[in-house]
């Protein structure tokens, strides 16, 4: 496709000019940091800044604004830190939590006081419920003003308080690097989570002195990282017992940097790995141990897996609503090790047999090590054969649409072929979300970026965009909706305008598509809202609203052009690409727990239940072949 | 459900108590009652926290304070092992024909006439919240004008301490 429209260029070197300097963890890299500051005379903003330079940040996503305009001064001049203007502060938001995801540092935005600061309430419950390290900072009005409603006053520490892992108001300039070390440390340590650092105006222009390090004073943080020995033997014990074990990894294994540790206890305990939303990579999907996904779109055979086993192992998990479907039915034949770095989540919806707490690395490389110890190995073997009959009875799949339509899960399935595993894949949240989730292959941690404990909607495109900052050699997808996409492609021009060559799949089926599949199975078909003319009526053209914000804009809308349309937008790599895959209404996700049922309703597709239950059917592979129709 | 009594060890730091009242309410625990003052140490206050959950939650309190960075310390007081006190202080309609009864109730009290006035006296009251309920119902015949009850603070018996740095 071309146009006549001049494009912006990348902003020249801006990327890698910067790279060189601060955007690779290189042991270069951080030399170039300052490592000791003696005390010199700053302002709050320099030592803001300064602050940042020293910590390690190498980018802040944001939009200045009156009150934190004094931090922007300073920030203009650092060659350490790359400011990046997005076009919306929940862009900023979702942009450090994708950058965090993808590296694992702790992603950075910056907004201003009042709506600013309220614009990043999203971006911060999402990373609150996925546990992901950012650092927000905020300006606030100057001190005499707070409290007075004041212009762009809002209490942001206060209506953060209960999504964030801690907030800070800052009243002394001299407490700015002590605040941003604790912020960084608390965000980046034990369960991982957001930080807000609000900043009076006036504490940012004031005189005081910089220095570093400075010492933390936390006394009331400790988080546990080692587990107990007593505990890890006595897992150990049990695995060795169970003949139906089940390791059900969450995100946490991702965040501990535990997926070696992961393979080798696999390779210990032969035992079948179910990999949750949030856990996507962190276990290769080509391993034959790997289960696939559970919970409400999971695949049969990692459902069934648990509720039938004997023995569930969770690492860094939490037993979601969404995992777990009703809590009392959930995996009723099997002892709990629980193992998760917080102990809150401990027992907090099923009681653990054996509760370990410690970092999910540490557990795990501990784990293996007692295994190893034991006499013998449990015999396995009935027990795959039963979980391999239910793999092959109930594989993920899906039918072409009979209206003859694209289907999305085939675009989906090819954009991850095509562009493989070290590619990285951000999501919304809906029906592309979850088929994303089934279809792409994942071989690698923090390849799948998503926002599963929130559901936030709009979180793709900006997420895509801090992953592709964090790791701009990487290819990187946003696979979106096209409802979710409208909440934020805004984004696409900082894309554009800042060098951010991200990869945007709109599968577009015209509709608010998870609402209207919940329409069609228990609303009888009402389609109440859900239908968002991006179809009917081309409102907005995808291709044409691509090349407003300065993208490529693709189209396809037919299966023999998908693998043409996804190679095209593979060999652009100079600028953002946006495909508008125009694809049928009504696909659906499946297999599905309806909300608030047992796991043992699963259903396979529409109308199919397997039946794990049958008593008529005898041996275990029978009970899987069972199919019945429901009306 | 059952009361239990939570001691914890805080920073004093601002917004500390909308931290833990805000967990409390949108974790959907009740507090029955709350008391926060200095302790020995600069810089760390202590509450006494009463809530009614069953023991499985309360672990789940446990826990989910502990998460809050500016909390300490929290440690569980059983009302055996434990002295346990609320204070009082009662306004009673008192005139001189019936201020004399009214005396020799809060002496059997133990407590103390803290202000007079020709109609009425006020009376401060330490105890268990048995005991101040006791009074106050042998002081309600004679008019109760006004009551102001604190929240309950509590110590553990014996020689050990809790303290933030252990």
């Amino acid at each position: 496709m071309t146009t006549a429209r001049p494009r912006p260029a990348p902003r020249t070197g801006a990327p890698s000019e910067q790279q060189d300097t601060a955007s690779q963890a290189t042991p270069s890299a951080r030399a170039a940091r300052p490592s000791r500051v003696e005390p010199t005379p700053a302002t709050g903003a320099q030592s803001l800044v300064r602050a940042l330079e020293a910590v390690g940040c190498e980018v802040v996503f944001g939009i200045p604004g009156g009150a934190v305009l004094p931090a922007y001064d300073p920030l203009y001049d650092s060659t350490l830190v790359r400011h990046i203007l997005v076009r919306h502060e929940q862009g900023a938001g979702h942009a450090a939590t994708g950058y965090a995801q993808a590296t694992g540092r702790v992603g950075v935005c910056m907004a201003t006081s009042g709506p600013g600061a309220t614009n990043l309430v999203t971006p911060l419950a999402d990373a609150m419920l996925d546990s992901v390290p950012i650092v927000a900072i905020t300006g606030q009005v100057g001190r005499k003003l707070i409290g007075t409603d004041a212009f762009q006053e809002a209490d942001i520490c206060g209506i953060t308080l209960p999504i964030t892992k801690h907030n800070m108001l800052v009243t002394d300039p001299a407490d700015i690097p002590r605040a941003i070390t604790e912020a960084f440390h608390i965000a980046s340590t034990g369960r991982p989570g957001p930080v807000l650092v609000d900043l009076p105006k006036d504490v940012l222009q004031a005189q005081t002195t910089f220095s570093w390090p400075v010492d933390m004073a936390l006394p009331g943080y400790r988080p546990t990282t080692k587990p107990h020995g007593k505990q890890i033997r006595e897992a150990a014990r049990l695995i060795a017992a169970a003949e139906r074990p089940v390791l059900y990894v969450g995100g946490g294994v991702i965040k501990a940097e535990a997926s070696a540790e992961l393979m080798e206890l696999a390779r210990e305990t032969g035992a079948p790995v179910v990999t949750t939303l949030m856990a996507r990579g962190a276990f290769p999907d080509s391993h034959p141990q790997n289960l696939g996904m559970p919970g409400m779109h999971g695949t049969v055979a990692a459902v069934a897996a648990m509720q039938k086993a004997d023995l569930l192992v969770a690492l860094g998990a939490r037993f979601d609503d969404r995992v777990t479907g009703d809590l009392s039915t959930f995996a009723p034949g099997a002892k709990i090790v629980h193992a998760d770095i917080d102990p809150a989540e401990i027992g907090k919806n099923r009681v653990a047999d054996v509760p370990i707490v410690g970092d999910a690395r540490e557990v795990i490389g501990e784990l293996t090590a007692a295994l190893r110890g034991q006499d013998g190995s449990p015999d396995l073997t009935a027990w795959w054969n039963q979980l391999n009959s239910w793999r092959e009875t109930f594989p993920l799949g899906y039918d072409d649409p009979a209206d003859g339509t694209l289907s999305p899960e085939y675009v989906i399935e090819r954009i991850g072929a095509i562009a493989g595993p070290e590619a990285i894949y951000a999501a919304g949240v809906g029906q592309h979300q979850m088929w994303a989730a089934q279809f792409v292959r994942y071989e690698n941690p923090r390849t799948w970026l998503n926002s599963g404990g929130a559901g936030t909607m709009g979180y793709g495109v900006p997420a895509a965009m801090g992953a592709k900052v964090g790791q701009p050699d990487t290819t990187v997808w946003c696979i979106d909706g096209d409802g979710c996409f409208q909440m934020t492609n805004q984004e696409l021009a900082t894309c554009a305008i800042e060098g951010i060559p991200i990869k945007v799949a709109v599968i577009n089926n015209g509709n608010l598509g998870m609402v209207r599949q919940w329409q069609t199975l228990f609303y009888g078909e009402r389609y109440s809202n859900t239908e968002l003319g991006t179809h009917k009526h081309r409102v907005p053209d995808f291709v044409m609203l691509a090349e407003a914000l300065g993208c490529e804009g693709l189209r396809c809308e037919s299966k023999d052009d998908v693998d043409r349309v996804i190679n095209q937008a593979m060999e652009i790599t100079d600028r953002p690409v946006v495909i508008d895959f125009t694809v049928g209404a009504d696909a659906q996700v499946w297999p599905m727990i309806a909300s608030g049922t047992s796991n043992d309703q699963i259903m396979a597709a529409r109308d199919i239940r397997p039946l794990f239950d049958d008593p008529e059917s005898g041996g275990a592979d029978e009970v899987v072949t069972d199919i019945e129709r429901e009306q | 459900m059952s009361t239990h009594t939570l001691s914890v060890l805080v920073e004093d730091k601002p917004g500390v108590l909308a931290r833990i009242s805000g967990l409390f309410s949108r974790r959907g625990y009740n507090i029955q009652s709350l008391a926060v003052g200095p302790t020995e140490e600069a810089g760390i206050s202590r509450m006494t926290i009463c809530v009614s959950v069953d023991e499985f939650p309360l672990e789940q309190v446990t826990k989910q304070l502990n998460k809050l960075v500016n909390v300490i310390k929290i440690v569980e007081l059983e009302p055996t092992t434990s002295v346990q006190r609320e204070l009082v202080m009662l306004k009673v309609r008192a005139d001189a024909t019936v201020r004399s009864q009214v005396l020799e109730v809060t002496q059997m009290f133990r407590a103390k006439v803290v202000d007079v006035a020709p109609d009425a006296v006020t009376v401060e009251a330490t105890g268990t919240a048995d005991k101040l309920s006791a009074l106050r119902r042998m002081l309600e015949p004679y008019g109760i004008r006004e009551i102001v009850q604190s929240g309950m603070v509590a110590l553990a018996r014996g020689p050990r301490a809790i303290a933030a740095n252990r």
